[in-house]
């Protein structure tokens, strides 16, 4: 790939020296493989820069500046191994590192699935550094939290409470059998929850790119602010199954849990939602919608994902869902070879649901009852054979009736599974970068409505 | 909440039951708590001098409060699965973090460079951050008085060192333990892991505290997963040890080799269990279990914090709140009801000499006799309780609830041990059973959710069985309840006593920006709770 332009932060005191650049760390890690007595040594480094700032109850609390980087060593000698890591870069903690992995590889027990070293591999070019983000000053971050503390202040009667984080990070992995991998990526994540003073009202929006121009701190205190006004004074509705309006974040809260669940392992074992009753797996079968399709890819522009995994594969585009038809699951390396399958494993924290063309418009105009979902909160697996979820809406829940948002209603519990949502659905929109996620990675997704939608039980939460 | 994303798949939730009950425990774990100092190490000279130098450097740039914590922090894991070893991995990780106040306003800075130029450049990060945020002055951060502690010294409880213990030794405990959970008829898979953690925290301030503890913490998570043969269904038991803030003897004394045969057959009879038909319920839960329901519905309401609004963003706020109209108002459950927050509970993962405030932490009630009686605090955030404090005639101090999960995160309101203590009768398991007509027993914490000002939560578990006449009736599954907090705490009709008291714990509850996780354990007794709504998880499209 091109080298970034400058991947040395200037905005911090203690930014410059953490953020290595392609030729330092391939010399850096050419060094430790070079101090391996063992008979295979794979290390990577994992580093950076970041810089935060929270603010709640209408001021700055905290915020802070972190640089460090972590050497990972994993030494193996035939089918055992370990891995050990440090932060202490001199020659003596290298070589100690090195010394421990190998030693304690020694002891461990055998690991009959461990696969040999990948020889050098080429990678896509994916461009993820932005200097905008790299560059970054403390009084860029503050001056941007200020967009929506001014907001609230202004307002009188309301309270914003929001984080900032941006950061400039690298990865690099080296080998025995000389594969080099480095990727140096940024990342800007901002979300923010406006509450109404009264107690009854809260809206969160939020934003995530690589590139800190690309994000509207102006936008998203509109969306919060218009949410948390219009979510006042909520009425309860009777739980039960409705149609329901998903926001992307809402959507990809969901769906993207379905990453977890797509091993191919466990699926040959019997023990996953994508085991076939009777043996074998789902690969090949219709589980969801015929409209929809998800991948990951890292070079895809929404995504900007590091193209290869832990061990130095190429990570290129998986299409795990396509037209609703279960196309592959994820196979490690041991496992692809045991099944005569291709590895594909490691690239599913950066996740896509391909879009629509649907409006939300459309999608509430179209709608007799239904209920327009921001986003959901503290999901948790029910029933792995199902991949049923359990969690509640937050911070934007509103009623539609004839083909309008008419009220706020108080928030629901649901236990829904990805795999019915994909189901049913009616209407996809355009797919967009979320940010609110619990899990992390980089994720896109689309609004969706779908029908019959399971809530369980009403929340009095605001 | 209690955080899913930063453990290993296997093993992703936290462990529960078997183990006798260690009783309250204050007598043996004062004894060591309270060991004269200079039998602990005192802090090393040269990582006392790089703090003395971050705090000059913080006094010299125009910080009121500085502190400063040079850390170690060590994790090793050996992970298998069957008859195998999956990986052995052995992380460590050393920095300074450093904290400024200046005119009133927070600064944060880390690094790993652990030289005097390094942590005088995370000084400056510090004070060049709280200069960009400046805030207004009736914003502007008071901090509770504290005493200052100038050679503070602190080791967990432990008799053997789990860093000390060969790979070998390790791996062999869990291949045996697997091999015995495979005994059982139906069981193809099993996972398990050993998890330990230890904490070398160095920790000054500019008030004159300088203290150094060494934290331990061990784990085994296991999971056994029964599957019919036609691959019709699986089920899986897990979360059957424990965390706690104890050394490898801890693992060891649970017997895990002895105990695995039947957590393996009840996976397997969990294939057979009788799906429950949905309604309401008498539930009985144990303290395996109740340990997760007490740290969402009642531990996570009462940070003071997040009453406040400070975690708004995303961990959510509390219903326990104004403060005002709650503090000595709020009935949250029956007279009977006495929540402790403490740690010092010997093997409690919240456990500590001092907090990341440098305060000793104290033992209070947050409720007490059924009222809201106090908040979890830290030295932030107790002076905006000196309204009720004066009122109680008690001096405004933290509880002691600072901490920070790693160096190069900022130290922050983090939950104390949470507890339901236990009733005046002797009550035990069996006989809150026995005094039942008709309901479900409850063991092991399972699946969990609650919204963001915790109100209404649902929670799974391990093993279900159905009581009827005071006696199990057989195992049930797919079983989920249902609550809303006040009213789930003010439906418990009758607890357990002293002997069947018991601790649970997680690793890894998940909390602030950028989150951080903090280890932390709930003692309580088994309970019963009236009438309350369980659901039928099992469903099909």
């Amino acid at each position: 790939m091109s080298a970034p332009k400058s991947l040395f932060g200037k905005g911090s005191e203690i930014s410059s020296n953490e953020v290595m650049a392609r030729a330092e760390a391939q010399a850096f890690l050419e060094r430790v493989v070079k101090l391996s007595k063992a008979d295979s040594i794979s290390a990577s480094l994992d580093g950076g820069y970041t810089g935060n700032i929270r603010f709640a109850a209408n001021r700055i609390s905290t915020a802070g500046g972190v640089a460090t980087s972590e050497l990972i060593v994993k030494s193996g000698y035939g089918p055992k191994h370990a891995i050990v890591t440090t932060g202490d870069f001199s020659d003596a903690g290298i070589e100690r590192a090195v010394r421990q992995s190998e030693a304690i590889a020694k002891l461990a027990p055998d690991d009959p699935d461990s696969m040999p070293l990948l020889p050098p591999q080429k990678y896509a070019d994916v461009t993820a550094h932005f200097d905008s983000t790299a560059n970054l000053t403390a009084a860029e971050r503050a001056a941007a939290a200020h967009t929506a503390l001014d907001a609230a202040k202004t307002a009188g009667d309301l309270t914003a409470a929001g984080f900032i984080v941006a950061a400039n990070t690298y990865n690099a992995l080296a080998t025995k059998t000389g594969l080099f991998a480095y990727h140096s990526a940024t990342s800007v994540n901002y979300q923010l929850t406006v509450r109404t003073n009264d107690g009854t009202g809260s809206g969160w929006a939020g934003a995530d790119h690589p590139d800190w121009k690309q994000i509207d701190f102006e936008a998203v205190s509109d969306t919060a602010v218009e949410k948390a006004r219009a979510s006042r004074k909520p009425v309860a509705v009777e739980p039960g199954r409705y149609t329901v309006i998903l926001e992307p974040q809402a959507t990809g809260d969901l769906v993207q849990l379905l990453a977890y669940e797509l091993d191919a392992r466990t699926a040959d074992e019997g023990r996953s939602a994508f085991s076939k009753q009777g043996g074998g797996t789902k690969i090949g079968d219709k589980i969801v919608d015929s409209r929809v399709t998800l991948f990951s890819d890292p070079a895809d522009p929404q995504l900007l994902g590091q193209p290869w995994n832990d061990e130095g594969l190429p990570l290129g585009r998986e299409v795990w869902i396509e037209n609703g038809v279960l196309k592959q699951l994820e196979y490690t390396r041991f496992w692809a070879q045991k099944k005569n399958a291709r590895a594909n494993g490691g690239g599913l924290r950066s996740v896509k649901l391909a879009g629509g063309d649907a409006t939300t418009a459309q999608m509430i105009s179209s709608t007799p009852r239904g209920i327009l979902v921001t986003r959901l909160w503290y999901l948790r697996q029910v029933d792995p054979r199902t991949v049923l979820y359990t969690g509640l809406t937050r911070d934007g829940t509103f009623l539609i009736e004839n083909g309008k948002v008419t009220k706020a209603v108080k928030n629901l519990r649901f236990n829904e599974s990805p795999l019915f949502l994909l189901n049913n659905a009616e209407l996809i929109g355009r797919s967009e970068r979320v940010a609110g996620n619990e899990s992390g990675g980089n994720t896109v997704f689309p609004a969706l409505k779908v029908k019959d939608f399971d809530f369980t039980s009403l929340s009095d939460a605001v | 909440m209690t955080t899913r994303r930063d453990f290993l798949k296997t093993g992703a939730a936290t462990g529960a039951l078997v183990l006798a009950a260690p009783a309250l425990g204050r007598a043996d774990g004062l004894a060591q708590r309270f060991a004269p100092a200079s039998e602990l190490p005192p802090m090393d000279p040269s990582t006392k001098a790089l703090l003395t130098d971050a705090l000059n450097a913080a006094t010299m740039g125009g910080a009121s409060f500085a502190d400063a914590r040079i850390g170690r922090y060590r994790n090793n894991f050996v992970f298998t699965r069957e008859q195998q070893i999956v990986d052995v991995v052995d992380t460590d990780t050393m920095g300074v973090g450093v904290r400024v106040l200046l005119n009133g306003t927070w600064g944060f800075g880390a690094s790993r460079d652990l030289t005097t130029a390094g942590v005088v450049a995370a000084t400056k990060e510090a004070l060049a951050i709280a200069k960009a945020n400046v805030l207004p002055a009736a914003d502007r951060v008071r901090l509770a008085p504290t005493t200052p502690t100038p050679d503070g010294r602190y080791v967990t409880p432990h008799t053997t060192d789990p860093f000390a213990i060969s790979i070998e030794q390790k791996a062999d405990l869990l291949i045996r333990t697997n091999a015995e959970a495979m005994k059982a008829n139906g069981v193809k898979f099993v996972n398990s892991v050993m998890y330990f953690v230890k904490e070398e925290k160095n920790y000054a301030n500019t008030d004159g505290t300088f203290t150094t503890q060494t934290i331990i913490r061990s784990w085994l998570p296991f999971t056994a997963t029964a599957v019919t043969s036609d691959f019709s269904d699986f089920q899986t038991r897990s979360n059957v040890i424990q965390p706690a803030a104890r050394g490898y003897e801890y693992l060891t004394d649970a017997k895990p080799v002895e105990h695995a045969r039947q957590w393996g057959e009840e996976a397997a009879e969990k294939l057979k269990a009788k799906p429950v038909d949905v309604g309401r319920y008498d539930l009985v839960l144990h303290p395996s279990h109740l340990w997760l329901t007490i740290h969402e519905s009642v531990a996570h309401p009462t940070e003071l914090d997040r009453a406040l609004g400070y975690e708004a963003n995303y961990a959510g706020t509390s219903f326990v709140s104004p403060p005002r109209d709650t503090l000595g108002k709020l009935k949250y459950g029956p007279s009977f009801m006495n929540i402790q927050g403490d740690r010092e509970q010997e093997g409690g993962c919240s456990t500590t000499g001092w907090d990341d405030d440098g305060v000793k932490p104290e033992t209070f009630l947050i409720i007490k006799n059924g009222i809201l009686n106090d908040y979890q605090t830290t030295r932030e955030h107790a002076p905006m309780l000196d309204w009720w404090y004066d009122s109680q005639h008690r001096p405004v101090r933290s509880h002691g609830c600072s901490y920070s999960d790693s160096w190069s995160d900022v130290q922050f309101l983090r939950m104390p041990n949470v507890s339901l203590l236990p009733g005046d009768k002797d009550l035990g398991w069996g006989d809150v059973i026995g005094a039942t007509d008709r309901g479900i027993a409850i063991m092991g914490d399972g699946s969990f959710s609650i919204d963001q000002q915790r109100y209404n939560a649902q929670f799974g578990g391990q093993l279900f069985y159905e009581i009827k006449g005071g006696k199990i009736a057989g195992m049930l599954k797919d079983v989920a309840y249902q609550i809303r907090t006040p009213e789930f705490w003010n439906a418990m009709d009758l607890i357990g006593g002293k002997k069947s008291y018991e601790l649970g714990a997680s690793f890894f509850d998940g909390k602030g920006q950028p989150g951080q996780v903090n280890a932390v354990s709930h003692g309580s007794v088994p309970a019963r709770f009236r009438n309350i709504n369980v659901i039928n998880t099992g469903r099909k499209s």
